[in-house]
């Protein structure tokens, strides 16, 4: 067998899924005695052209990062779809919309606006916005379409596998390579982590009965080095995110934000983790009852921080 | 055809639907615009229900449980009774309005009552018009 062609693009996201990538280490270098990397915009200069050009299927596999935001980014979606044979999400933006994700909560004008009139460092006294088309002396121009909604790749193309995380850990990487490279590769539509149970059966902090009088935000408490973060308070989303990651934030006494995705058979990460949380606030009383919720000043950041593209609602209704 | 409100009512079993059994047997008129599904407890309604029921098409979701105190399993009513403000915080936030879904405890023996939130629930959802949870933004095409 010939060496496999390996392809790594990015879409919304920060980098730092390369970062993930990197993390494997030494194990690169195992990686490229069986594999050819033949587009890697982060590393190696191939343009899209050189994709366009290779035969469909051609790639073996390819490694999709970040959410779907711009037409330029779904061009690339589809097109990696077509040349390769397995595409996979990775991470946390590919999976489930991740932190881009959150822009949901507006739409195109109210970024905008944001972004190029209101924010304090901004000097831009003609107003002026990104546009598609622009006519200059030189011609037409175009740069991508800005949509209003942020999509996953799920939600754009037809994906194989998923590598769950925000970046995936080093050893789910490694797990799905290692699959890879041994030709085992799972049933499609896969989730590859360690585990399908969640991140609370990594963590190793104490667990008893959950009552909460009081919510607060990581910043407000330093929490006990050895007792579940929920049982004090903060919102820690193991409860409702899929294991395999190792609990390496609450073992930094941070809470769990839910990177790794819903637990499998659950559809809308966000809507189990506040159905779990809001059902163990300790009171019968709804004038106390609200008063602790009023200690959440964003349920919908909370909750749906890498996942609002595929909740339920996938965005917000602006009026 | 003028639009009607189509609300989703979440009945428990043990209380609030047999309640609007009550409303039935004893002939009182009122709304037709509930769809009306039976659980066995209003805490069975998670949250991804009612978000499923937006989704799905619904202006207005409705829960109905037993009074606090009457529940049939002791305390689950207690738990819908922490979740839903909690959810209705969040869905102001996506833009769904406060008033678009209601808790309320209606007892088997409260056919007048049971009557009473239905009518009030389709004129308040009447009021605030349709909802749609894609808006106006669902068109992602579009430049």
């Amino acid at each position: 067998m010939g060496k496999l062609k390996l392809a790594l693009y990015w879409a919304a996201s920060c980098g730092g899924c390369e970062i993930g990538q990197l993390q494997i280490g030494t194990k690169l270098l195992k990686l490229v005695e069986v594999a050819d990397i033949v587009f890697w915009p982060v590393a190696i200069d191939v343009k899209y052209k050189d994709v366009e050009a290779m035969p469909d299927k051609s790639i073996d596999v390819c490694l999709f990062n970040g959410a779907i935001r711009t037409s330029e980014q779904e061009h690339m979606a589809e097109l990696m779809r077509q040349k390769s044979k397995v595409l996979i999400a990775y991470g946390a933006c590919a999976f489930t919309g991740g932190i881009p994700g959150l822009a949901n909560m507006f739409n195109r004008e109210l970024i905008f606006e944001r972004a190029y009139l209101e924010t304090p460092s901004t000097i831009n006294p003609q107003k002026v916005l990104p546009r598609t088309q622009n006519t200059m002396p030189e011609g037409e121009i175009s740069i991508p379409t800005f949509y209003d909604t942020v999509k996953s790749l799920r939600q754009t193309v037809d994906v194989d596998y998923v590598i769950p995380g925000c970046p995936p850990e080093e050893k789910t990487t490694w797990l799905a390579l290692e699959a890879l490279i041994n030709n085992q590769l799972p049933p499609k539509g896969t989730v590859i982590s360690h585990t399908v149970k969640a991140v609370c059966d990594d963590c190793a902090r104490k667990k008893d009965v959950k009552k909460i009088k009081k919510f607060y935000r990581s910043f407000q408490i330093i929490p006990e080095p050895e007792i579940c973060l929920l049982e004090q308070g903060l919102l820690c989303a193991g409860i409702a995110t899929r294991g395999g990651c190792g609990a390496p934030c609450p073992a930094a006494n941070m809470p769990c934000t839910g990177c790794y995705g819903p637990v499998e058979g659950v559809i809308d990460q966000g809507a189990h983790f506040l159905s779990a949380v809001a059902s163990v606030i300790d009171s019968n009383d709804p004038a106390e009852i609200q008063q602790i919720i009023n200690g959440i000043p964003d349920p919908a950041g909370v909750f749906y921080r890498y996942s609002m593209p595929e909740s339920l609602l996938r965005r917000a209704k602006i009026k | 055809m003028a639009w009607e409100p189509k609300i989703v009512g979440f009945l428990c079993n043990w209380c609030s639907y047999r309640g609007a059994d009550l409303a039935g047997i004893s002939r009182i008129k009122f709304a037709p615009n509930v769809k009306v599904i039976r659980v066995p407890c209003s805490t069975r309604v998670e949250p991804s229900f009612v978000l499923k029921a937006f989704q799905s098409g619904a202006d207005g979701v409705l829960i109905l449980g037993c009074h606090p105190g009457d529940c049939h399993y002791v305390e689950g009513n207690y738990k819908t009774m922490r979740r839903m403000p909690l959810l209705k915080k969040m869905l102001v936030q996506f833009g769904v309005e406060d008033e678009r879904v209601r808790l309320d405890w209606v007892s088997a023996s409260e056919g007048e009552k049971y009557a009473k939130i239905i009518n009030e629930m389709t004129e308040t959802i009447r009021t605030l018009g349709p909802f749609s949870s894609n808006g106006r933004e669902g068109d992602n095409g579009k430049a």
